[in-house]
Parts: structure tokens; C-alpha cells; sequence
């Protein structure tokens, strides 16, 4: 069997200037839930349209379910369900008729009505769609892939700018459609998002994987498991990185807002020592938490930046 | 999670129970999407069925009784402007003719504003003296007539016997000329906008992006637009027409079947019109700008308000090539003369060109996204 969705060497350049996918790899299995992590403007978006055969690439190759755009699009439009980023559907159609709009572009849909029950929003189904909130668009607009009943999903920041709610509410869907045998390729900038939904993914910077794997795997990367993060109450400068990078059972140091980030094996060491540290070098010590490492750490180490920079 | 313990909830579903969508599925959903999405919008119903009748009701009314036009002449107060007002009321021409004595300052200043259209100033010795503008037609009609009463009303005995019928049957009014014309200037205009904006709208809103990433036809979505614009069409024919005969008593002479092709002619002419002037633009404003650019010079010289004809004999093949001239012109020939769709070749084959060439530059140029 062929992997779902596989591109090699992707690049993609715009006006022969701006280089915003170069040398993309990816594999991905069927039945897999892989996620494209990275900040605005890291090329997600970009990946995911060529890969949907939405954009062409400057140069590369793309095989999804082991056929190629150019030789087979009409077939693999059939197989994919697609949810845009921003896809700003007409208003003045309720959410029914949209949904069987769409149904009607595909060989073998599945029922309208099935799909609004699947998605909740048989209440709404009557509503014009320039009544729904955000939540409610955004599940509509997975409904709209989903009713060409596909084999693979491609989403595009489906969770953006949603409540925690609805939110969870789309996870559940994502979650549902792979228990039923189907892949699912998203892109998020929610580091929350891609730990509990992905089995595996991968962060892109700068048009390029720089880390791929499941997150467990890729926080391991980080040393170790746990964050210490603190504040004292004299001078934080670069100097005194180097204090706490010599502490016992640290793995990494930075800054961050006025915090000194510790990224530490064992807190139970590293803890004490901090303090005694702290007390050795005359100063006080005005804040202090510990916690799991996320996957946000990971971002912030392999690239210095946080995901979303404000 | 619980997901796993929820009721199977299994969004594949045997094949059996599925629907299967044959070939023209996709057209026809999305012509009933468009159909629906245009009747849901006010503006829409407005412009294309409202306007047009709204327009036809006022210029009906502003130009219908046109034959008991009266003249509004100043006589200025002087010995013999008495005289002068006695005279016009006994003569025959009394009734098309107003006269109001009123001094000279008055008198000059109304003709100048074209409160009056003559102005009449007796000199004293049984004569007149008429000011008049010869570059208003108003003014010099007045002259003629006003000179005809006076004399008339001196004495004047015409040497040779004459008598007049009037005549305004329908067919000859203004009306009747412009109800076709309205008709072919609303074709143009939802034409374009029907289209033109409808499609910039879509790809704003990367709708169109949205239907590429289906297996939608994309010939498809262009018929079905095309389509949608043919459904409007025929209601408003319905509506224009009707409107005519039923308030202003028109006669249609033409037969309803070579009336309706020809407008679908015009209409998927403009069609293609609107496509191309919409095939790349990214923003509603950029593409009104457009559009308008494209339409002026048929709303100017393409005989909706008044005959193409009054434009110098120099700029008369130009007018002629433009789809709205041809069109207005085929509907008129039909509507009011009864002609045959064969002796219309000629236009409808203007409008062919236009249509087929806009067509196929549109497709090439067309941007999805």
C-alpha cells in the first residue's frame, strides 16, 4: 500500500523571489493523523496547497494515495476532502443546502443529512450560513469535506480563532473520521492541538522540516521532561545563564519575558541546588514553577522563537 | 477520550445506501445554489426587475402627452400687449399656447431661464417683435406658432385650404422605443454585474478556490452561472414587455419565440462580456471600475434613451459593431416592426462575435484563485 500523501524535494518560490517552501519531505501512512506545525509564514499553508493540488510547485514531487496530480487529478479530487484556510462560503444559503451543494460535485457522497448529524448541526440546518458563529462555520466548512465521503482530510488551521469548545468539538470529529479508516493532514499553530491530535509531525520553519516525529518522541528530544521556570530578583543578564546552565540535571537554559526557562531531567535535584544557587549569589528569588515539557518548548529550542510571537 | 466507546457512529456508509451522482449533478446543484442565493437578495431583485419597470413607468409618464404640448410665451407690458393677448385668444391655436403679460425685465429673465419660450414685445405701432433662440427647437416652434395666431387673429386669410388628422398610434411613441431598449440595456447590465461580480465576489471569498478543490467540472460552474443568467432573462422579458402592453398598450408585432432568442442571444453575449471583464480582477472595486468603463459607451450611443442614429454619420460604424446597438436594434426590429430572426443575421451575428470572443479570452485568462 502507498503511503497516503508523499512529497519529495517540494519547493515552491513566488515571483522567482520569495522562497517559501524549499526542500519539503514528507511521508505520511493511510490512516494516520499527521500534523504541519509552525508559525505564520513558515510555508504551512503553501505545503498544504500543493499538496492538495491547489498550487503547483516550482519543482518536487507530490503522489497522493500513489498518484500524481498531473495524471490523475479528476480521481483524486474524488478521494480528498479539503477545508481551506479562510474559505468564506455563501451567506445566503442555509447550511443544508450548502452541504448538498457540495454533495453534489462527488461521485458517491455520503447523505447531507448524515453528515450534519455526524457534525452537529441538524439544529442549524436550516440557518442561513451568514448566521453562524465561528464554531459553527468552521464545522460547516469540514462538512464540506467531508460529505464527498474522502479517504484523506486536508485541514488548514481548522481550529483558529475557535472558542475551547468548539474546539473540542472539531477534535472529536478529526478523531472520528480516523477511527473509521481515513488520513488526516492539518496544519495548526496550537501546540495543544497537534499533542493530542497527531500521531506524528512535523515543525516547519523557514520553508523547511526541522523536526518530524510523534510528540512524545519529539519532546524527548528536548533532554529532558520537565520545565523550572523562575525569577530572581537582581540582574538577569547573560552571565548568569551560565550559573544555572552548570546546575545539576539541566539540559537546556533561555530566556523568556523576564524568566530564566530551565529545561531540566530531574527537578528534584536540579530544584534544591537552584535554590542554593540563588542564595549564593545574594538574591531573592520571586518566582518559581515547574512542568511538563510541551512541544512549544521543543519549537522554542530548535528555533529561539515562540510559535505565535505576539 | 470516550471516542471509542461512542455509538459506532460510522461515516462510511455502504455503497448501496449512498447516493450516486450522475454526470450533470454538479450543474444542476449549483445552478439551484445560484438561483436560490439571487432570490434571497434584495439588491438583486431590485436592479433587475424593479429598476427597469420603475424606469419605464417614469419616462411613460414624463413623454406621454406629448401632442398637447403648450407654449409658455412672455408678452411685455406695453401699449399693444393687450391687443396682442386679445388676438391669440381668438385665434384657433388658442389652446396650445400660454400667455402671461408680465414686464420686461421679467420677460427676459424667464426666457433666459426657459420659463418662456418666446418673447413677444409690441412696438407700439400694431407691429411685434418676436426674440427667440434659433438653437432651441421649443423656441422656434413657439415663434411659428405664436406668428400664425397673431396673424390669424388680425385677419389673415389662408390662400389655400388645408386640413389636419393627428396620429399617435401605438408603435410610433416614445414608449414603444424605449421598452425594447430598456430591455436591452438590462440584459447588459445583469449581464455583467449577474456575472462579472458575482464571479470576483466568489474569489474573494476563495469560494471558487474552494469548488476547484472539488471534483467539480469547471465548465461546469461557467455553464451554470451562464444558465442562471438565461432563468432571470426570461422573467425579465416577462416582466418588460408585460409591463408595456398591459400599462402603456403596446403592441408586441414580433413573435415571443424569436423575442426570447434574441435576448438569450444578448444575454449570454453579455455573459461572456462580464466573464472577461471579471476574469482576473481580485477586488469588487477594481472590477465595478471596469465594468463601468465597459458599459458607458453603450449607454451612451447604443439607442437606449434616444435613436443611435443622432451621432454623426462618422462615429455610426463604431455604434453599430457595439453588442448593445446590435441588440437594441434586433429587439426593436422584432417588438415594433414584427421582423423575422432572418433578417436580423447581421446583428445577431455582432453579438455571436462579441459573446464567442469574450468567451474564449475569459476561459484563458481565468483565474480560480
Amino acid at each position: 500500500m502507498p503511503p497516503a500523501i508523499q512529497c519529495r524535494e517540494l519547493r515552491k518560490t513566488y515571483d522567482g523571489k520569495v522562497e517559501a517552501v524549499r526542500g519539503l519531505n514528507l511521508e505520511i501512512q493511510a490512516g494516520e493523523c499527521f500534523g504541519l506545525l509552525g508559525p505564520n509564514g513558515a510555508g504551512k499553508t503553501t505545503t498544504i496547497e500543493i499538496l492538495e493540488g491547489l498550487l503547483e510547485p516550482t519543482s518536487g514531487q507530490v503522489t497522493i494515495l500513489g498518484h500524481t496530480w498531473k495524471e490523475n487529478a479528476r480521481e483524486l479530487r474524488e478521494w480528498l476532502g479539503i477545508s481551506l484556510q479562510e474559505t468564506r462560503l455563501s451567506e445566503k444559503l442555509t447550511v443544508r443546502e450548502t452541504v448538498e451543494l457540495f454533495s453534489g460535485f462527488y461521485r458517491q457522497p455520503l447523505p447531507p443529512r448524515e453528515v450534519l448529524e455526524q457534525m452537529q448541526l441538524e439544529e442549524k440546518a436550516d440557518a442561513w450560513v451568514g448566521k453562524l458563529s465561528g464554531g459553527q462555520r468552521q464545522r460547516l466548512a469540514v462538512a464540506t469535506a467531508l460529505v464527498g465521503n474522502p479517504k484523506v482530510l486536508f485541514l488548514d488551521e481548522p481550529t483558529t480563532g475557535l472558542d475551547p469548545q468548539s474546539r473540542r468539538q472539531l477534535w472529536d470529529i478529526i478523531r472520528r473520521f480516523q477511527q473509521a479508516g481515513g488520513t488526516v493532514l492539518l496544519t495548526t499553530h496550537y501546540m495543544d492541538e497537534a499533542e493530542r491530535l497527531c500521531d506524528r509531525l512535523a515543525i516547519i520553519d523557514h520553508g523547511q522540516v526541522i523536526a518530524e516525529g510523534t510528540p512524545a518522541d519529539l519532546i524527548d528530544r528536548l533532554g529532558g521532561h520537565h520545565m523550572v521556570e523562575f525569577q530572581v530578583s537582581g540582574n538577569s543578564d547573560g552571565n548568569a545563564l551560565g550559573i544555572w546552565r552548570a546546575l545539576p540535571g539541566v539540559e537546556s537554559v533561555r530566556h523568556d519575558n523576564g524568566l530564566v526557562c530551565l529545561n531540566v531531567r530531574e527537578p528534584h535535584l536540579t530544584i534544591p541546588a537552584l535554590l542554593d544557587a540563588v542564595t549564593k549569589e545574594g538574591e531573592q528569588l520571586l518566582h518559581l514553577t515547574t512542568r511538563q515539557a510541551s512541544l512549544e518548548d521543543v519549537f522554542v529550542r530548535l528555533t529561539g522563537r515562540h510559535l505565535r510571537e505576539e | 477520550m470516550t471516542v471509542a466507546q461512542q455509538t459506532p457512529s460510522t461515516p462510511i456508509v455502504p455503497p448501496a445506501a449512498a447516493p450516486h451522482n450522475r454526470r450533470w449533478s454538479g450543474f444542476t446543484h449549483l445552478l439551484m445554489a445560484r438561483l436560490l442565493e439571487l432570490k434571497r437578495e434584495p439588491e438583486v431583485i431590485f436592479w433587475v426587475f424593479g429598476f427597469p419597470v420603475l424606469l419605464a413607468l417614469g419616462l411613460g409618464i414624463a413623454f406621454r402627452n406629448k401632442p398637447a404640448e403648450t407654449t409658455l410665451v412672455a408678452i411685455v407690458e406695453s401699449p399693444g400687449a393687450q391687443d396682442a393677448l386679445v388676438m391669440l385668444q381668438r385665434s384657433p391655436r388658442n389652446s396650445s399656447i400660454r400667455a402671461d403679460l408680465v414686464d420686461q425685465q421679467q420677460a427676459l429673465q424667464g426666457f433666459r431661464l426657459g420659463k418662456y419660450d418666446l418673447v413677444v414685445v409690441p412696438d407700439g405701432k400694431e407691429g411685434f417683435q418676436y426674440r427667440y433662440d434659433p438653437a432651441r427647437p421649443e423656441s422656434v416652434l413657439s415663434r411659428a406658432e405664436v406668428n400664425d395666431a397673431l396673424q390669424a387673429g388680425a385677419g389673415r386669410k389662408d390662400p389655400v385650404p388645408t386640413s389636419s388628422v393627428t396620429s399617435s398610434e401605438p408603435g410610433s411613441r416614445y414608449i414603444d422605443f424605449l421598452i425594447p431598449g430598456l430591455l436591452g440595456m438590462n440584459l447588459m447590465n445583469s449581464g455583467m454585474w449577474g456575472i462579472g461580480f458575482a464571479l470576483v465576489d466568489m474569489r474573494q471569498r476563495k469560494l471558487l478556490k474552494r469548488f476547484l478543490a472539488t471534483p467539480m467540472r469547471r465548465s461546469d460552474f461557467l455553464l451554470a452561472l451562464t444558465s442562471s443568467r438565461l432563468v432571470l432573462m426570461i422573467i425579465e422579458i416577462g416582466l418588460l414587455l408585460g409591463f408595456g402592453v398591459l400599462v402603456f398598450h403596446m403592441r408586441v408585432l414580433g413573435s415571443l419565440f424569436t423575442i426570447v432568442l434574441l435576448a438569450a442571444i444578448g444575454a449570454v453575449a453579455f455573459g461572456g462580456l462580464g466573464l472577461l471583464t471579471a476574469s482576473r480582477a481580485q477586488k469588487l472595486e477594481s472590477v465595478s471600475g471596469l465594468m463601468n468603463i465597459v458599459m458607458m459607451p453603450m449607454w451612451i450611443f447604443s439607442g437606449v434613451f434616444f435613436s443611435s442614429e443622432r451621432f454623426p454619420a462618422m462615429l455610426q460604424p463604431f455604434i453599430k459593431m457595439l453588442p448593445l446597438t446590435a441588440l437594441n436594434e434586433a429587439l426593436r426590429a422584432t417588438i415594433l416592426q414584427g421582423a423575422s430572426l432572418g433578417t436580423q443575421s447581421g446583428r445577431i451575428l455582432i453579438l455571436v462575435l462579441w459573446g464567442g470572443v469574450s468567451f474564449a479570452l475569459a476561459l484563458r485568462w481565468f483565474r480560480w484563485t
